[in-house]
């Protein structure tokens, strides 16, 4: 809303919404809303149990496996992919069908593939994350401007110059975008991954507390789940932030 | 200044001629902070053609968006036939520097969609469309769609629109700056042509001096920062002359130099 | 004389023999460029191959060949049970999505038209769309059973925040200039939303319709793999159950096909029909 500022209205909604929370939860309409309030104390004494702790480990440790090797992978294909029109040609059929394919009819595969384990969950955040950070860094290295190669080309810059220097550095912006919604997608991976193999991590807690009714923790969890994609997704953003400055003078 | 060709009004304020069908009275606009326009008073007469000219930033596209009642004033009063206005209105039609023509309706539905808005019937409003595409050299064009058409002939299209609706007024911003120089000049002398074709008032929005000089009764200078009136000036350029020789013209010329002087203290 | 020509002559005769091949692999190229079919046989190709080398190592006991992927799909084809599985699959799919898309697109309109509900809602699908939605799949049985609602919520709650939020991109996005213009023509309010904000908005309300059933097809696999084997997540789960890979990969493979091709064509619709300044290309 204009009456504040930026920042304000969307907290102030999301209090709001809250607050309704609270009250459904009150009036007892379901089992499945218990008060906003009691899970907030029941997040507190989750974060201080042992289960929960070393779920959060084996979690995020799948996680960061999962994202490096997105990461180590994507970007340079889909540097590649801007630089080769025949690595173009054979990879982006496959990368623009499995960027939106439904990846979860694959994990099934790979958990006998990788066994019921956290071998699986990590490819399965490879999977989710590496499509789109293949996509943005060949988009990022496609749109670098010709002037600026004939820029470097010009002044004797070598090819290697001109692509450590020019290149890369220009299609950075891309780069980072394409990784900060790998990352996104990556927590759904992980979270897809670890319910679908049900007896790691935060798979196995949420299992444990779906099955014992127990809505209080299963919220919590699933709270702080959310507050930390969005902490992420947050994060991320205000790093590119920081780079932006060139990428808007283009 | 002794020079035959031109004719200054004295002062900004000059007595008020009983023939000015809009009248801007002490407009200002303040963007938050910032201060667009101060205090601009101005009176455009029926059937001329007036220019506001001005280096970017001096508030003209913004003051011309306030006579089209797109954007509110944060004080003063526009009159248009004598009547105070705070919205857009039938009596004032606008032509956007971006063309601002629908990519999915062709040619003739873009032309006919002032009318279209206003529920006026589908075969009347297509043989007004129809005459104004042709007058303004677009005939065979009806059935296209604006990305087949260069800049130019989009820019003929949004001139047709605002034609369509028979408007006494039009606005008219920028309206050849996204169009090539061959082009632009053709358009000029085209606008010369409607403007003694159709007896209007045209406000005319540009910052090319050649431009205004080329086209208007009147030249509005603007200074910026915040946007003031500067100067008026009354080109007087003989028109029953080819385009060619006006160009040529000394008179031309000396009116253009001498706004070039009023305005490169503005130049970067 | 002669000496001069003599190297001509050579360097023609190095030329020529030059030639004739490059002018092969020139006609391949120009052939390449002009064609996309045949970089998709090429890719295709590619990966099959890849596949089958690696069935035929194998890489795993459980890693059929693609030749023993594609006669199990045909086999299931022939009995029936790939038709029936997708007539059961679809169902909620079709279901989730068609109202995914009403409430979606209403919702994302009426963000981008008013303040108000904007304040109120986007931060709400801000957060539902970057977070994890899958965690929540299993709380639909807790209500809902395991039956056809379940698994409509199932993909509405992963469609659902993707088609809003782009239909309220879509809108805020509209050209400020044509706005402008229908209200220099005194356009009203209705006539403006229905004349040039929706007309103006619909390619990315249709891009965002595309995938938010994108995301519909990753919530039906999830509930049926979840919630209930049913459809295509029955034919994995029983597959594998009883160790019958290659139908099992069948099955994957078919759905990733499928939702492959949904989206190609609506991606193909979308440039043909609702673009007219890409059209005629």
């Amino acid at each position: 809303m204009t009456l504040f500022g930026t920042r304000v209205p969307m907290m102030a909604s999301l209090l709001f919404w809250l607050l309704v929370w609270e009250i459904v939860g009150r009036l007892d309409v379901m089992f499945l809303i218990p008060p906003f309030t009691s899970i907030v104390s029941a997040g507190f004494e989750l974060v201080q149990t042992g289960s929960w702790q070393s779920a959060s480990m084996i979690t995020l440790r799948s996680f960061l496996y999962g994202m490096t090797l997105a990461i180590t992978v994507g970007v340079p294909l889909g540097v590649l992919m801007g630089r080769f029109k025949v690595i173009d040609n054979i990879f982006g059929l496959w990368v623009n069908m499995f960027v939106s394919a439904p990846l979860s009819a694959l994990v099934p595969i790979l958990m006998i593939l990788f066994g019921m384990g956290e071998t699986t969950v990590v490819v399965t955040v490879f999977l989710f994350a590496v499509w789109i950070i293949v996509l943005d860094a060949r988009a990022g290295v496609m749109q670098v401007p010709t002037s600026l190669i004939e820029m470097g080309r010009s002044y004797g810059a070598s090819r290697w110059t001109i692509f450590t220097k020019i290149i890369l550095l220009s299609a950075l912006p891309e780069i980072l975008a394409g990784i900060r919604i790998g990352l996104i997608r990556g927590v759904k991976g992980v979270v897809i991954g670890q319910i679908l193999v049900s007896i790691i991590g935060y798979g196995e807690l949420f299992e444990l507390y779906s099955r014992s009714f127990d809505m209080e923790r299963f919220w919590a969890l699933t709270m702080l789940l959310f507050a930390a994609a969005m902490l992420l997704s947050a994060g991320v953003e205000h790093f590119e932030k920081r780079i932006e400055y060139y990428a808007g003078a283009r | 200044m002794a020079n035959p060709a031109l004719a200054r009004s004295g002062s900004v304020t000059s007595a008020a001629s009983n023939d000015a069908v809009v009248q801007v009275r002490e407009i200002c606009k303040n963007y938050g902070d910032v201060e667009a326009l101060r205090g601009i008073n101005l009176e455009f007469e029926r059937g001329k053609l007036t220019t506001l000219l001005g280096p970017s930033g001096c508030g003209k596209t913004t003051l011309l968006k306030i006579i089209a009642g797109l954007v509110p004033a944060t004080s003063g009063e526009i009159c248009v036939n004598g009547h105070a206005v705070t919205g857009p209105g039938p009596e004032r039609a606008f032509v956007f520097q971006d063309f601002a023509l629908m990519p999915w309706a062709t040619v003739l539905r873009n032309v006919g969609f002032g009318l279209e808005l206003k529920r006026v019937p589908a075969a009347e409003r297509d043989r007004t469309a129809r005459r104004y595409i042709e007058q303004v050299g677009l005939a065979g064009f009806e059935q296209k769609y604006p990305h087949e058409l260069s800049g130019g002939m989009r820019q003929r299209v949004g001139i047709a629109r605002a034609f369509a609706v028979n408007a006494d007024v039009l606005l008219l911003d920028e309206p050849f700056s996204a169009v090539d120089e061959q082009n632009r000049r053709k358009f000029q002398e085209d606008l010369l042509r409607l403007v003694e074709l159709e007896k209007k008032t045209f406000i005319f929005v540009t910052h090319s001096i050649e431009e205004a000089v080329y086209v208007s009764d009147r030249i509005v200078l603007l200074s910026p920062r915040p946007g003031r009136v500067s100067q008026v000036i009354d080109p007087m350029i003989d028109r029953s002359a080819s385009p060619d020789d006006i160009r040529r013209d000394a008179g031309y010329l000396d009116v253009v130099e001498e706004i070039w002087q009023g305005l490169r203290q503005y130049a970067e | 004389m002669q000496m001069s020509i003599s190297p001509a002559k050579i360097d023609n005769g190095i030329g020529a023999s030059q030639e004739a091949p490059s002018t092969t692999a020139e006609m391949i190229r120009t052939f390449a460029d002009e064609r996309r079919s045949f970089w998709i046989v090429v890719s295709l190709a590619v990966l099959f191959i890849t596949w089958e080398i690696a069935g035929r190592v194998p890489i795993s006991f459980a890693f059929p060949t693609f030749l023993e992927t594609v006669s199990a799909f045909g086999e299931m084809v022939a009995d029936g049970s790939m038709h029936r599985a997708y007539f059961l699959t679809l169902q909620p799919l079709v279901l989730g999505i068609v109202v995914s898309a009403i409430v979606g697109i209403g919702l994302g309109v009426a963000m981008g038209l008013s303040d108000k509900a904007e304040w109120l809602l986007a931060p709400v699908f801000i957060v539902l769309q970057a977070a994890p939605m899958a965690a929540l799949v299993p709380l639909v049985t807790f209500v809902y059973g395991i039956g056809l609602t379940a698994k409509t919520l199932a993909v509405i709650m992963l469609a659902l925040p993707v088609i809003v939020l782009n239909s309220y991109k879509a809108v805020r996005h509209v050209n400020p200039s044509l706005v402008d213009m229908c209200r220099s023509f005194q356009g009203s309010r209705m006539q403006q939303i229905f004349k040039i904000i929706i007309p103006d908005a619909s390619p990315v309300l249709f891009a965002g319709l595309r995938l938010g059933i994108a995301a519909g097809f990753i919530g039906v696999m999830l509930a049926e793999l979840l919630i209930t084997p049913t459809g295509i997540g029955d034919l994995i789960t029983y597959h594998r159950s009883v160790a019958n890979y290659a139908h099992m990969y069948a099955a994957v493979a078919s759905i990733i096909a499928v939702s492959t091709l949904t989206l190609a064509g609506l991606q193909y619709v979308e440039t043909h029909l609702l673009r007219p300044e890409k059209r005629r290309k």
